[in-house]
């Protein structure tokens, strides 16, 4: 039977390879992948672009102006001299924000008066928009207290909130989004090869030749899958590495638990891959399905989007989705430096499903084939 | 170019693409699917915050504050804790996002009018939520120490936000728009690039250079079929998007499906271009994947601001089609922007299209090897 299945895996290496562009593909592609990801993917929110309209062309705004460009999160880029610049600047989407102020401000602030300092933001993003105007907010807030300390003695009760993150703590979403992004580009790879790998087999008619040799279907169904799970193996140690020397990003946990679970998930990975082929009978339904099954894993997994947000029957749907649970492995490994002891949950879940998924497709794929 | 052999090979692939129902009936579904994950699914706004509190004061004044993260909306307080090490189990395990520690002298400093401490500590690995769940705790700490004043002093700048085209900052309005052209973009790349490597894998590629078929009919011809595809797809998307999402369309009509149809051509014209190129399948579904879905999805300006992105990456956008299109749609939708607005968008969508079809036309070759 090992003989076989060792015979199975050559033959599959040498096929899989013979397309020259394939050896480049399969280890390009990921990498591409991650480049992409891992800078596109950002949502740290800097360099706002923004109109500044100053009526009052005081001391006072000029120090406004100059504080919101040192902060870093706004870049001032026009100075509009009508509203209606400002509409055209919004409208045309030159700025995301416009922050106008009135004559009288340094005015009014002498005297101890209160001013009005008017932030117009594009609300089309609106992520992008709440943190621009929450940042907006804090630089004003600061401002009016540096103004108010000099001027009154006696201070208000003020709340003097001292936060701190953990795990993360400059807040760099790269460290976040990096191993997230490791865990999809696998399934990705993994479920497009199999799934097309083995129905290519069928469409080009070669299935047939296999079926009258002695390979039992076990047999077939190992020698399909190992070749895919050995590609992949590999492609998670290349984006890794990549994550780890070019993105800077640390692991803080056990290599060899990040090893353990890899091959735990991949076992449900090939699983959904080997259960594509069985309904897919030509390349471009196999690369739909597989498509259709991916988009909605990746949106459902909480990679970019909290689970606990989403409705209480999707929150359900989740848990069938391997993904979620490599995630929290993946990022728990990376980011946290979790151990065995708090990551065992997941790893049992993932083990569970992947062996259901796995029995399940091969045995939808004996039948095919029988 | 005949019109009569262009109609012979579109109808032949129609022909094909209908004995594959189950391809088809994928390809309708896709839309449908991804629309309802972001309509319904998907938010990228922060709510119910996994909140842990320990508050060491135990007064009427720290549990005030509770009530008030609570109140908020934002915070869902889901335990107190009684030590910093618990703080660590629940932030560890990820079952808590923030935790609230209010020191022991909080309602005597607030009684006595003194500046007083508040802690808090979130778990920065989603620095998103982080930065957005910060900001809300000031805000809402701000107003309660406000509140205990008493006396509201006005502030002495008082600060007018103004949100234009998304009043309420919906992320499903700006989702939505984008991810039409996502979903064009992947639909084009799915059909049409596996389409001519399909043929030369079968052996029919054979059969079909043997007519007297020439190649911009063979390539405009096997465009036909999926144009219609991705022109139905794009119609169900807008109507979904108008009718069940409730997104505000605010510009014209037939400008939208103009400009949709422009990038279509592009889309397709690409993924055949990939087809010619690979030909075989599982290499062209493996460049389809890196050069047409990835770079629409993250690339695009579709989630994620091209503004912040490195600026060898911000170059590499400009030649991205998704990008271009995502504004327009973005633009239609939410600014009501006419073709003036629209219209260097337009023309690079238009440039891209005629050099990737020529490009295809150039790239084939009406041999067998």
């Amino acid at each position: 039977m090992l003989e076989r299945i060792k015979q199975m895996v050559i033959k599959e290496f040498i096929q899989v390879f013979r397309d020259k562009r394939m050896k480049a593909i399969v280890f390009v592609t990921p990498i591409m992948q991650l480049l992409m990801f891992g800078y596109a993917v950002t949502t740290d929110v800097n360099n706002i672009s923004t109109a500044f309209y100053d009526l009052d062309n005081s001391y006072e705004s000029r120090e406004l102006a100059r504080r919101l460009e040192s902060s870093g999160y706004f870049r001032i880029l026009f100075s509009p001299e009508s509203p209606l610049e400002i509409q055209e600047l919004i409208d045309k989407g030159k700025v995301l924000c416009a922050i106008q102020i009135n004559r009288g401000f340094s005015e009014d602030l002498k005297r101890g008066i209160s001013t009005e300092v008017q932030v117009i933001v594009d609300g089309t993003d609106s992520n992008t928009a709440t943190v621009a105007m929450d940042y907006a907010n804090r630089i004003i807030m600061q401002y009016t207290k540096d103004i108010e300390t000099k001027k009154i003695e006696i201070l208000p009760v003020k709340m003097d909130l001292r936060t701190r993150a953990w795990y993360n703590p400059d807040l760099r979403s790269k460290n976040y989004n990096v191993p997230g992004v490791i865990a999809v580009i696998i399934m990705l790879t993994c479920l497009l090869l199999t799934a097309m790998a083995v129905v290519r087999e069928r469409e080009i008619g070669t299935m047939e030749q296999l079926m009258v040799t002695p390979l039992k279907s076990i047999e077939l169904i190992f020698g399909k899958t190992i070749p895919f799970a050995i590609i992949s193996f590999f492609d998670m140690f290349l984006v890794t590495a990549v994550g780890v020397f070019w993105f800077d990003i640390p692991i803080k946990g056990h290599l060899y638990l990040l090893i353990t679970s890899t091959a735990i998930y991949l076992l449900s990975v090939l699983g959904i891959g080997l259960f594509i082929s069985t309904i897919s009978r030509t390349q471009q339904q196999a690369m739909m399905a597989t498509f259709l099954f991916y988009i909605p894993a990746v949106l459902l997994s909480g990679f970019m989007f909290p689970i606990s947000n989403m409705p209480e029957i999707i929150q359900q749907m989740t848990y069938a989705n391997p993904l979620r649970y490599f995630l929290v492995i993946i990022r728990g490994i990376f980011l946290k430096g979790n151990g065995i002891d708090i990551l065992w949950p997941q790893m049992v879940a993932l083990l569970v499903l992947g062996s259901v998924v796995i029995t399940l497709s091969s045995l939808r794929f004996r039948k095919r084939i029988g | 170019m005949k019109l009569l052999r262009i109609n012979a090979i579109a109808k032949k692939e129609l022909i094909q693409i209908w004995r594959d129902p189950l391809s088809l009936a994928m390809a309708f579904m896709m839309p449908v699917i991804l629309l309802f994950l972001f309509g319904y699914a998907i938010t990228l706004d922060v709510n119910n915050l996994s909140t842990v509190v320990y508050d060491r004061d135990k007064s009427s004044y720290s549990r005030e504050l509770a009530a008030e993260l609570r109140e908020s909306g934002y915070f869902t307080v889901i335990g107190n804790v009684d030590s910093y090490r618990d703080i660590d189990r629940y932030l560890d395990s990820g079952k808590a996002q923030i935790a609230i520690s209010i020191p022991e002298d909080f309602s005597e400093n607030m009684k006595k009018g003194e500046d007083t401490g508040l802690q808090a500590i979130v778990d920065g690995s989603d620095s998103n939520t982080a930065t957005i769940a910060l900001g809300y705790l000031s805000a809402v700490s701000e107003l309660y120490s406000q509140r205990i004043k008493g006396s509201r002093i006005d502030p002495l700048i008082d600060t007018r936000v103004r949100v234009w085209y998304n009043a309420e900052l919906k992320s499903r309005n700006y989702i939505i728009p984008g991810l039409i052209a996502v979903i064009m973009a992947v639909i084009a790349a799915l059909l049409t690039s596996l389409t001519i490597a399909r043929e030369w894998e079968r052996g029919t590629m054979e059969q079909l250079i043997s007519t007297p078929v020439k190649t911009p009919e063979l390539i405009t011809g096997k465009l036909i079929p999926y144009f219609l595809i991705g022109f139905i797809d794009v119609a169900m998307s807008v109507l979904m998007a108008v009718f069940l999402f409730e997104v505000p369309l605010r510009g014209n009509v037939f400008l939208l499906m103009t400009l949709s149809s422009i990038f279509l051509f592009g889309g397709l014209s690409l993924g055949i271009l990939i087809s010619v190129a690979a030909k075989t399948q599982l290499v062209a579904s493996q460049i389809a994947m890196v050069v047409t879905f990835l770079p629409a999805f993250l690339l695009s300006g579709f989630m994620y601001s091209i503004s912040n992105m490195p600026k060898a990456l911000q170059l590499i956008t400009y030649i991205i089609p998704a990008r271009y299109f995502v504004s327009i749609l973005k633009g239609i939708f939410l600014k009501g922007s006419t073709l003036k607005f629209l219209i260097f968008e337009t023309l690079l969508l238009t440039a891209f299209g005629l050099v990737v079809f020529a490009l295809a036309n150039k790239k084939f070759k009406k041999k067998v090897m």
